[in-house]
């Protein structure tokens, strides 16, 4: 990724555009991402704003290009067109690696877990801790009961109750699986977390615990972007919802101010509102 | 932060697991037991059998196997599976013999050679494996046909003799309470506890075993799955030929037909002790129970005069108890 010092001049110019309208200040922003697959145009110069301290819910039909989005997000891809800016800084992410190192973290929808291994090992799963000294060093030997004792406090933080950190995570309940990787993107995310539809395959009763982890992970001061297609989990959680159509995004709605139709209507382009747009 | 440690006591602490739970699964224990069981039936079928020379004996006809069952183990553990284990072993066999004899090479360099080229076999696997993307029983399909027409070829199908005592120094033996056990059988032990280390105690062992989990959320966590795979197989092959040392050390020749029972007995220990051919699961030390199982039914029916073609059709069975077993428990865990 880039690391240039484009931030001295960029931070200032982000921050005036983001509190011009009493808001907080932007954290990750995209400006005309477009990407192409052949024929196929998935991202029709999109624009995206996430600001500090919000869960910013993405929605958009299927082929919308909101997961194409978040791909370029998270750096699963590199886009043709446009700018990323991290915190007002310009930023090409051409790795997921890449955009984790800038402090983006992602929780995929299905895949997030390894079934066998525990609780603490998938907390730390490619960040491993090592022992002090020789052994860790030289040897590399892990430490085992340190990262027992991260992933119990982190569990603990978001309040997700499991009784022994050396469990496999098979042994877990949907949800708190669920709740194990988002405790992982909220552990080690210094700026974002991005969740790809984690409520999907979940019941009713788990999905609502999860809502309410996402809602914790915000209180603890990540900003969050929700991936969904269920619209009574985002108008529960987000401060503000994206619509994606046809590669663009056409409207920033509030869900205190929209019903669930009026959403539904923008998303397959029923209505079309300028008025909403920003 | 994520190495900060926790401060305050936790508001509500949770449960401590249950006594059940904390035993090791039957997945786990299951080899040991029936290596127990196996062991308690043959002391009764056979005075000589609960001897301590007996012991030393199955030990040394288990290292080879062994040996080839802690590359298999790794390859398992990956989702994989390398069919083309023991015909690698009887390549890198047949080429330490041949350069050391009637190419005169001295016996050190021609080991080193013989293991190099297993270990080429082994990279060669992971990298059709990781870089092409075939599955990996096509590709060691493959493999396993090519090692064996290079070996015929190579020794013109016929055994090498009078290889220089160097070669065979693993097979001398040394006393341990009375009984002389064989030096290869130490190397083989070194090697289960080291390997074992490896994967219980390292980040890299760690991500052989998230690989075999869950392929796609590895790589997604920054873990590079390909070269974990490539490392695996390379290492794999190898470990055949520390294998095919012992093999030359145990029956003094370069043997062009060695390896072909090895083979499938690996895989086979591996299975048996426990490690899922659907990856991610298993204990390395199981392998070394499964490959003792098959070791002791072999001397085991041997001993009580049963006809060797009665042991394969008792180790066919077994291996369908082992992976009906693993099944049955993954069912259960789901």
């Amino acid at each position: 990724m880039d690391t240039s010092p484009e931030r001295s001049e960029a931070t200032p110019d982000a921050r005036a555009r983001a509190t011009a309208g009493g808001e907080r200040p932007a954290v990750l922003q995209a400006r005309g991402l477009v990407k192409r697959y052949g024929q196929v145009t998935a991202l029709n110069g999109t624009d995206f704003d996430l600001h500090a301290g919000e869960i910013l819910a993405v929605i958009g039909d299927n082929g919308a290009g909101k997961s194409t989005l978040i791909k370029a997000l998270s750096g699963a891809l590199i886009p043709d067109e446009g700018e990323i800016r991290l915190d007002g800084r310009v930023v090409h992410f051409r790795s997921p690696m890449d955009a984790r190192r800038a402090g983006i973290e992602t929780v995929y929808q299905d895949l997030a877990v390894a079934p066998a291994m525990s609780i603490a090992e998938n907390l730390y799963l490619g960040r491993e801790l090592r022992r002090a000294g020789v052994l860790g060093r030289v040897f590399r030997l892990l430490d085992h009961r340190r990262m027992r004792e991260g992933a119990e406090q982190h569990l603990r933080e978001l309040q997700i109750g499991v009784r022994s950190m050396t469990q496999a995570v098979e042994t877990l309940s949907g949800g708190q699986r669920q709740g194990v990787a988002v405790a992982r993107s909220a552990a080690f995310a210094r700026h974002v977390v991005i969740m790809d539809e984690p409520t999907a395959a979940l019941g009713v009763k788990e999905g609502g615990m999860v809502l309410a982890l996402i809602r914790r992970v915000r209180d603890r001061g990540l900003p969050v972007v929700l991936i969904s297609h269920n619209m009574p989990h985002v108008f529960e959680v987000a401060d503000r919802i994206h619509v994606a159509r046809l590669g663009r995004r056409v409207a920033v709605l509030d869900p205190r101010e929209v019903s669930m139709s009026d959403a539904v209507a923008v998303m397959t382009g029923a209505v079309e509102v300028e008025g909403a747009r920003r | 932060m994520a190495t900060a440690v926790p401060s305050a006591p936790a508001p509500n602490p949770p449960a401590r697991l249950t006594l059940r739970e904390r035993l090791p699964s039957i997945g786990t224990l299951g080899p040991f037991v029936a290596l127990l069981l196996a062991c308690a039936f043959f002391a009764t079928r056979h005075e000589r059998f609960l001897t301590g020379e007996n012991f030393a004996l199955v030990l040394q006809q288990v290292m080879v196997v062994g040996v080839i069952a802690i590359g298999q183990t790794l390859v398992i553990l990956t989702a994989g599976i390398d069919l083309s284990c023991g015909m690698v072993m009887a390549l890198g066999g047949v080429v330490m013999a041949r350069l050391a004899t009637s190419m005169g090479i001295p016996a050190p360099a021609a080991i080193a050679a013989g293991i190099g080229v297993t270990t080429l076999f082994g990279a060669v696997n992971g990298l059709l494996v990781t870089r092409i993307r075939l599955p990996p029983f096509i590709v060691t399909l493959g493999t396993l046909n090519i090692a064996f027409a290079a070996t015929q070829l190579y020794s013109d199908a016929q055994t090498i003799t009078e290889v220089p005592p160097v070669m065979v120094a693993l097979g001398n033996t040394f006393p341990v309470a009375g009984t002389r056990v064989v030096y290869g059988v130490v190397l083989m032990l070194v090697l289960y506890l080291l390997a074992a280390v490896i994967l219980r105690q390292t980040a890299a062992g760690r991500h052989v075993y998230a690989v075999g989990n869950n392929p796609e959320a590895t790589r997604l966590l920054g873990i590079d799955t390909s070269r974990v795979l490539l490392a695996v197989y390379t290492l794999a092959g190898a470990l055949y030929g520390v294998a095919a040392l012992l093999s030359v050390a145990r029956t003094g020749v370069g043997d062009p037909n060695a390896g072909q029972t090895e083979n499938l007995d690996a895989i086979t220990a591996v299975v048996l002790g426990g490690t899922s051919l659907f990856g991610g699961r298993g204990l390395l030390l199981g392998s070394l129970v499964g490959a003792l199982i098959v070791g002791v039914f072999r001397n085991g029916l041997t001993l009580m005069g049963v006809s060797s073609v009665y042991q394969v059709l008792v180790t066919g069975v077994l291996v369908i108890l082992a992976v009906a077993t693993d099944q049955l428990s993954r069912r259960e865990g789901r």
